[in-house]
């Protein structure tokens, strides 16, 4: 059977790692090549960093970062944050990143999507969506690291993104990330149940139960976390003690 | 010893190349390469393979001589050979991702696209999937039973004779995952994304 799988998410700005609130006022804490070690070690089924602030700065450092931690990590690595074409995404997998994340660029041009897929294939290519509440039941998709708004429908992009070859999407609550509310599981379950492909749960973990809602009642393939973990609040293997003690089957 | 790790420019294989440098670690020689001389003269090879069925063929067909060279040394020669993901299901007769692709042939089967039981299952298929081991594999010495390994794909291998099956997963049905036939590996998960116990499959592979 396959397992739900946790997923810790580092947010590295200048090749340390932080975490926003609200994707403002970051915190630093931590190098991210022994943070991902740590996380590995103690059971994550992959490790994702976003390089928030890849847009406006060099690439090299986070190429770095994810070169070193490829060599220590041997389990699935995604990388996001400024990927916008087709040589960034090379860059990355040739360092040793396993997926590469695309947020904006996807919405720019959703050819850009189908052209990566089909040359890196389907499985190493995730769409990150960010996504607002505007209405009951409607949400937007958001770019630039949640500061832009754009006047396109997350379910109708979420399916888009599909049909042109996305193997996975990266669903975060704008509304959410960064409150320790849990997920926004309407806007999880409105996705997962229109599409075909896994979808992650980012945004909003702040308990072992918003995990396991993100699976149970939003759907969601896979949950992403960062500040539960990074903050040593719970450790990964008791995140997955906790699912497996409420029968979502997780990867002891 | 030499091990090949075949870069025949079928994706992004910097993941195998790291997994096998740590689990070689000086002992073993790794070389990643095309170069027909350098795969003859190894006493292993690694036959890696992301992205399409189609696409993967294609790129092995575009380097004169290396299929040539693969067969003489995997079937004809009998030397160890492990296909991991599109590596292993190019083994077959064909495929049917993109284009209906005709395939090495080492091993009478074809490659279709996992039944998704009308949407119920996702795909991809990604993911920590357990291993149910049918027969004894060398490369399993040390691997229990329902292991835990790392899989991202939506096609999956059928081959015509069972007994070359030496695991199977367990997903809308139970997908093979894992073949041995003489020295012939082939694995549709990802040891070298499988962890600890991803690299004890290289490990075992080295060591044969």
């Amino acid at each position: 059977m396959l397992k739900n799988r946790i997923i810790p998410c580092l947010d590295v700005k200048n090749g340390r790692v932080v975490k926003g609130i609200n994707f403002v006022e970051l915190k630093d804490a931590g190098d991210p090549v022994e943070q991902a070690k740590i996380y590995s070690d103690g059971g994550a089924d992959e490790i994702c960093f976003l390089d928030i602030t890849a847009s406006n700065e060099n690439r090299e450092t986070i190429i770095d970062i994810v070169r070193k931690t490829a060599k220590k990590c041997f389990v699935p690595l995604t990388v996001g944050g400024g990927v916008k074409n087709i040589q960034n995404i090379t860059d990355l997998l040739l360092a040793g990143a396993d997926k590469v994340s695309i947020n904006t660029a996807a919405v720019k041009d959703i050819n850009f999507v189908k052209e990566a897929s089909k040359k890196f294939g389907s499985q190493c290519i995730v769409v990150a969506i960010d996504a607002k509440k505007i209405s009951d039941k409607k949400w937007n998709v958001f770019t630039h690291g949640g500061r832009n708004k754009t006047e396109i429908d997350a379910i109708e992009f979420a399916k888009n993104v599909e049909k042109n070859g996305a193997g996975e999407i990266l669903l975060t609550s704008m509304d959410k990330d960064g409150t320790k509310s849990g997920y926004d599981v309407d806007l999880l379950k409105s996705i997962t149940d229109c599409t075909n492909i896994p979808v992650i749960a980012s945004g909003g973990v702040g308990t072992l139960d918003h995990l396991y809602d993100g699976i149970v009642k939003g759907g969601a393939s896979a949950v992403l976390a960062a500040s539960i973990f990074h903050y040593g609040e719970f450790k990964i293997k008791e995140a997955k003690e906790y699912l497996n003690s409420k029968n979502v089957s997780v990867r002891l | 010893m030499n091990v090949t790790i075949v870069d025949y420019q079928s994706g992004n294989i910097s993941s195998v190349i790291n997994s096998f440098n740590e689990v070689a670690k000086g002992k073993v020689h790794l070389e990643v390469t095309s170069d027909i001389k350098k795969i003859e003269s190894s006493d292993k090879i690694v036959l890696p393979g992301q992205g399409s069925f189609k696409s993967c063929v294609d790129s092995l067909n575009s380097i004169s001589g290396l299929v040539e060279t693969l067969k003489e040394f995997a079937i004809i020669n009998n030397k160890p050979l492990l296909g991991i993901c599109v590596g292993l299901q190019m083994f077959a007769d064909v495929g049917y991702e993109e284009a209906e692709t005709k395939g090495l042939g080492w091993i009478s089967g074809k490659v279709s696209k996992i039944d998704n039981q009308n949407g119920k299952f996702k795909l991809p298929h990604i993911g920590w999937n357990e291993i149910e081991i049918q027969k004894e594999s060398k490369i399993f010495k040390d691997i229990k039973n329902k292991s835990h390994m790392y899989f991202v794909h939506s096609y999956e291998f059928i081959p015509e004779d069972n007994s070359v099956i030496s695991a199977t997963t367990d997903y809308s049905s139970k997908i093979v995952c894992s073949i041995e036939r003489d020295n012939l590996f082939g694995t549709q998960f990802h040891p070298e994304k499988s962890d600890k116990i991803g690299l004890k499959i290289i490990e075992n592979f080295i060591k044969l």
